[in-house]
């Protein structure tokens, strides 16, 4: 590790470290009531004493993410795919995925949950959280497929090259810096989706993280709201930073996003 | 492959490409080529000169095919198909993902060619351009001058009888230019192929052609005012560009190109 990667990881953890101290010494100091602003030793506590159940909820909140992400990832790349291939389709259905980005996912959850039932709140959050995540993707893949050098399509065309190939061997991997560009948008909204979700279904058949967040709240245990939301964090960090590692490790040696240019 | 060795195709007349009364038209005001007609025997070197915007990209465009004239038509004749040619752009326009051995494959690929047959002829062409030793670079990794050696390289896999050449030489430097001028001369008289090549370049029209096509001399004309011939022997090389005669047939071209200034 260089020295200067040694610092650019170095700093933030001391800030870090720095807050946490300042926090405490505050709350300590100021007798500022648990309630109100609980001391990071007490979160630490807090989240010690409910691991096994909040480790149990995170799984849950992390399943409907990454299964939603998936998804998303599928049916987004399928979608420009098929726009790429006929502007008639692109023409007719894009409008569509427009006005499913733009309504509030708030306000399509009550409507999901009724169609899918109580019974099935699990079905109703992954549908919400691939609504949000979904469309990050396909607008970025449809871009990336469209912005394929013209000369290179006329060299694929002067020899010959089917439409399959053409796609298989020049749209798609030169879309592949947008793909996984959308792909780094839509990771963190997948978890925002599934959390959004979770709070509206708020009806205690849910069990993921939010739903710890809104019942320790209503029991005014803040130190337990504050364990479930440092967990949250962590969790949307991780997937960034997966998802940043896969970019770097698809486009290091030939995209200029990712080119190493210290030499 | 017909053979086309030098010997062997000079004694051909009958032309290999014919283009009657062929326009295209963008939709502009002005047409970008109009009226052209045109025959280019089999195995020679022709070269379309004149300044940008003159219609001589658009027109290689019409010959390889890419696009369709709005009057008139191109044949091929000699049992030449559109796809047997090979084309080289301005820029090397790689694949940026991919070796310099996978952009040589890339035709045969498309083709169908299995990779472990091809891979004898894709590192032969490399070899033909001098890059026989970095088959596994990625673009990035190769100056300006070995990308477009690997443009060429491309081109020449599928050993087409027709090479359709659009500026491609003319974002390097002088000396890389100087150098892949010679080399492409001597693949030329090596392969005997059919050469088309567009250039701005006065001086490296003459130097590599034996006929030349001025476009353009007429601001906007779309059409070919000129067709000059140079007579000097090949191999060409350094005697040939210090000659008394390679300056007069530079005079004669920009001469050419000056005549319809206003």
């Amino acid at each position: 590790m260089t020295g200067a990667r040694f610092v650019t990881i170095l700093i933030p953890v001391m800030v870090g470290l720095a807050a946490l101290l300042v926090w405490e010494a505050a709350v300590r100091l100021g007798d500022v009531p648990k309630f109100v602003l609980p001391a990071p030793s007490v979160i630490g506590a807090a989240l010690l004493e409910n691991f096994s159940s909040l480790m149990s909820a995170l799984w849950i909140t992390l399943r409907i993410t990454l299964l939603a992400f998936a998804l998303a990832v599928i049916g987004g790349v399928a979608l420009a795919i098929l726009f790429s291939q006929s502007r008639l389709v692109e023409l007719a259905l894009f409008p569509y995925a427009i006005i499913l980005q733009v309504t509030p996912v708030v306000a399509i959850a009550p409507l999901i949950l009724i169609w899918v039932g109580f019974d099935n709140v699990n079905l109703a959050l992954l549908i919400l959280a691939w609504i949000v995540a979904f469309f990050p993707i396909l607008s970025n893949t449809t871009l990336g497929l469209r912005s394929v050098d013209h000369n290179l399509m006329d060299l694929f065309t002067l020899y010959g090259a089917s439409r399959w190939q053409r796609l298989w061997s020049l749209q798609l991997p030169a879309a592949l810096p947008y793909i996984l560009g959308g792909m780094k948008i839509s990771g963190g909204l997948a978890l925002i989706g599934a959390v959004v979700a979770e709070f509206v279904a708020g009806s205690g058949s849910g069990t993921g993280l939010a739903w710890r967040i809104i019942e320790a709240g209503n029991r005014l245990q803040v130190p337990t709201m504050f364990a479930a939301l440092f967990l949250l964090s962590l969790l949307g960090i991780a997937i960034f930073f997966a998802l940043t590692l896969l970019e770097h490790l698809a486009l290091r040696r030939w995209h200029e996003s990712a080119v190493n240019r210290d030499f | 492959m017909t053979d086309l060795s030098p010997e062997l195709s000079s004694g051909l007349d009958t032309p290999l490409l014919t283009l009657s009364g062929v326009a295209k038209n963008y939709g502009g005001a002005r047409p970008a080529v109009t009226d052209v007609n045109l025959t280019v025997a089999r195995g020679s070197f022709v070269s379309l000169v004149g300044p940008s915007g003159c219609g001589k990209s658009t027109l290689l465009r019409l010959i390889a095919g890419l696009l369709t004239p709005s009057d008139g038509g191109v044949h091929w004749d000699g049992g030449v198909r559109p796809d047997d040619l090979g084309f080289v752009f301005q820029d090397a326009t790689l694949l940026p993902w991919a070796s310099a051995f996978e952009n040589v494959y890339l035709p045969l690929k498309l083709k169908g060619v299995a990779a472990d047959d091809a891979r004898d002829r894709v590192m032969a062409a490399l070899g033909r351009v001098g890059l026989g030793d970095v088959p596994h670079r990625l673009p990035r990794e190769l100056s300006g001058g070995m990308r477009m050696r690997v443009s060429i390289a491309r081109a020449l896999v599928t050993e087409p009888p027709v090479l359709l050449m659009d500026e491609p030489f003319a974002a390097l430097d002088e000396f890389t230019r100087e150098k892949l001028d010679d080399d492409l001369l001597s693949l030329w008289e090596e392969l005997g192929w059919t050469v088309i090549f567009v250039t701005h370049s006065v001086y490296e029209s003459v130097y590599l052609s034996e006929r030349i096509l001025v476009m353009g001399s007429h601001t906007g004309s779309g059409r070919i005012d000129e067709d000059l011939l140079v007579d000097a022997p090949y191999p060409r090389g350094l005697p040939f560009r210090q000659s008394p005669a390679y300056f007069d047939h530079c005079k004669a071209v920009s001469a050419a190109l000056r005549d319809g200034e206003v």
